[in-house]
């Protein structure tokens, strides 16, 4: 999570003279200019940035490169734990991580609604900068555009980055082995709630902080440890659900998780019983599924443990029948662990 | 998580299964009325639990299942009105009406909201004078209160922008539906426990009496259901037909009376259609002739129409307990919850979407 009061939030002076966004902030001109200027560069400020060159020129540690990229979008822009702009940096960092890659460098590219108010864009941009000292990126390139007011909600931002794989690991779902353990690296569902909750004004789920968080460390260190991970993939849309069933489909191998073994959140579980949601579909933005041989389990969950208490094994990989997931219920009867169909939506009664 | 924790916890589970297992001499068919029960009995895997001679069949006690197409279609055509805000409870808005959802409304413009309470509905009328709100009314008892409170808020507030589509079930009418067709199967039921918060359970010692089954009114936890299928199954096996309340927790004999008063003053009974079932007497609620100013039927002019389900979904028979949902030849094949032919394939306390997530394995 981001400490929103580790920074300064107020917005320099000059950008007062525009306290909201204008289709001429897009256009190219002086306006633009000042936008790059007062907000960008003053929060991104590196040695890349100040070229002022079009593209950036990268250096690049010995290794195997690595670049994905991710389109953020989310309503509120704000929510308890986080805000797009750490989600942005986050997200991206935490794809590289998954590849077990080191995050570099990173673009950044925000599509900003006519009449944001600039303060909010300065807040955003001051999240990023946090969530980018914090996992060791620099933001080298960007672009912005402004489209009309209502054809947008408020800020989107995509994010490439690019990090380096400075071993010879190979991390991806044809390592996974039969005899393998999953390990979760801790508590799921915080972020899908609080979001939920924050956009739809749910009083219960007030407790509720995203769990957005940078995964570089936890897996860099286990990394250097020297742990065989055989495949790594954290847990966003869809959920640990979701990631379960790509994973046993991509691998072609059988799981077997255990549901008293899923670490939940009290809070987190409340919400979901009450709104009739299956909490192993809800969202999280700090979370990974680790799967590493048995062999390797005790120190792997030891190092997890040192960035997250919660971090546990939930369960094995079998040989069964390709692609399926089964759950052991909470009472001991067995069930399949389906991927999820799409949107939550909130049972009836 | 207290309330919760001590009743799913393994080891009673266990106790139970032995004691149903102890009791049971013969193959019994137990119908869970409720789509809760269902769901909860799919989710944490209790058929697998029981032993062979315990048969569950899913019964008609999912909202989103039998509300029908015609209602649905209504709700589309209110719902892509432009000075409309359309309101539902979330898991509506992926029913297949005749050619779309509502979900594809609000793709294509509309103003489709879910709320978590009705009465959020009529807050959203309070602060949009200028467009008019409709909140999608469908449910069994359990949901009545809630939705009669919205209407009767409008009232008081004399707010005219605000209306319902009304398509609420009642239990009782349904159980006797079932014990009169001529293929039932069903030899006990576990009555459907917030229902019964709601109403009570004396609607059910006539129907006890009439048809010899036992009823047992059951809560929604695997403990619940377990005790529930336990009191179902000796009160067979002794051949006893009783009301037996397994719910004593939250159930009241009488119900809810200040519930039950607010019901009657807004509603009143009347025939509804059943999606996959059809028509059955007595029913259903409608708004009562003092509320009938915010019936959304009546103030967008809708004309009752009657239409045909999809051939290929035996949605009708899986509800009334007749078949189960692997036995359809459009499971999982032509059906699935990405691409539901019927209502029992979109919610997820629907039969059909219950197996499919969490029993794909017993496929046909």
């Amino acid at each position: 999570m981001i400490e929103a009061k580790s920074f300064a939030i107020t917005c320099p002076l000059p950008l007062f003279d525009h306290p909201r966004i204008k289709l001429a902030h897009g256009g190219g001109g002086r306006l633009m200019q000042r936008l790059i200027n007062d907000v960008f560069m003053a929060a991104f400020d590196n040695t890349t940035l100040r070229e002022g060159h079009d593209g950036a020129v990268l250096e690049l540690p010995n290794g195997r490169p690595v670049i994905t990229t991710d389109s953020y979008v989310v309503r509120p822009l704000f929510f308890p734990g986080g805000d797009i702009g750490a989600l942005a940096v986050n997200g991206t960092v935490n794809d590289l991580a998954m590849c077990g890659a080191r995050p570099l460098y990173l673009s950044v590219s925000f599509i900003l609604e006519e009449g944001l108010e600039t303060e909010t864009l300065w807040r955003v941009v001051q999240s990023m900068r946090v969530a980018a000292n914090a996992a060791g990126m620099e933001i080298v390139t960007g672009d912005t555009k402004v489209v009309e007011r209502g054809h947008g909600d408020g800020i989107y931002i995509n994010t490439t980055g690019v990090g380096v794989i400075e071993n010879e690991i190979r991390i991806k779902p044809q390592c996974i082995r039969k005899g393998d353990v999953i390990i979760v690296s801790g508590d799921i569902g915080r972020h899908g709630m609080a979001v939920m909750g924050a956009r739809e004004g749910l009083a219960f789920t007030t407790l509720i902080e995203s769990d957005c968080a940078p995964l570089w460390k936890a897996v860099s260190a286990m990394l250097s440890a020297r742990i065989d991970v055989h495949c790594l993939r954290d847990a966003t849309r869809g959920g640990l659900c979701a990631v379960l069933n790509e994973l046993a489909q991509a691998a072609g191998l059988q799981f077997d998780v255990v549901e008293r073994d899923i670490p939940v959140a009290a809070s987190v579980r409340g919400a979901c019983e009450v709104l009739g949601l299956d909490v192993l579909q809800v969202a999280c933005e700090g979370r990974f599924v680790a799967i590493v041989p048995k062999s390797d389990e005790e120190q792997a969950i030891e190092i997890m443990k040192a960035h997250n208490d919660a971090a546990v094994v939930i369960g094995r990989v079998t040989d069964g029948e390709a692609g399926l997931v089964t759950l052991q219920t909470a009472i001991g009867g067995r069930r399949i662990l389906d991927m999820p169909a799409g949107e939550l939506l909130p049972r009836i009664c | 998580m207290k309330y919760v924790d001590e009743y799913r916890d393994p080891e009673t589970a266990r106790k139970y299964v032995e004691a149903i297992s102890r009791t049971a001499t013969r193959p019994w068919t137990i119908m869970e009325v409720c789509g809760g029960q269902t769901h909860a009995i799919v989710r944490f895997g209790i058929q697998d639990l029981l032993p062979d001679e315990i048969e569950l069949v899913h019964g008609p006690g999912c909202p989103v299942c039998v509300t029908p197409l015609e209602m649905v279609d209504k709700a589309i055509e209110i719902a892509t009105r432009d000075e409309v805000i359309f309101c539902s409870f979330g898991d509506m808005l992926r029913v297949p009406g005749s050619d779309k959802d509502l979900l594809t409304v609000r793709a294509e413009g509309g103003d489709v909201r879910i709320v978590y309470t009705p009465l959020d509905a009529v807050k959203i009328a309070t602060d949009n004078p200028d467009k008019q709100v409709v909140f999608f009314a469908v449910g069994f008892e359990t949901t009545a209160p809630a939705n009669a409170m919205s209407v009767h808020m409008a009232k008081v507030r004399d707010l005219n922008n605000f209306s319902v589509l009304v398509s609420h079930v009642l239990v009782p009418p349904a159980i006797e539906a079932i014990m009169s067709s001529p293929e039932n199967r069903v030899q006990g039921f576990l009555a459907a426990g917030h229902v019964c918060t709601v109403m009570g359970t004396h609607a059910y010692g006539p129907l006890a009496n009439t048809y010899g089954i036992p009823i047992v009114v059951t809560g929604f936890e695997p403990i619940d259901i377990l005790q529930g299928i336990y009191m179902c199954v000796r009160q067979l096996e002794d051949g006893r037909a009783e009301v037996e309340n397994q719910y004593d927790r939250a159930v009241r004999d009488v119900g809810n009376p200040a519930a039950q008063a607010l019901i009657n003053k807004v509603f009143r009974v009347i025939p509804r259609k059943w999606r996959g079932i059809g028509m059955i007497a007595e029913s259903g609620w409608t708004l009562s002739d003092t509320y009938a100013y915010y019936d959304a039927e009546r103030r967008f002019g809708l004309i009752d129409t009657d239409i045909a389900e999809p051939e290929d979904c035996i949605s009708g028979l899986v509800l009334q307990g007749l078949k189960k949902p692997s036995a359809c030849p459009a499971f999982g094949k032509q059906c699935t919850p990405d691409h539901p032919l019927g209502a029992t394939m979109v919610s997820g306390e629907g039969a059909c979407a219950a197996y499919y997530r969490y029993r794909k394995e017993k496929a046909a």
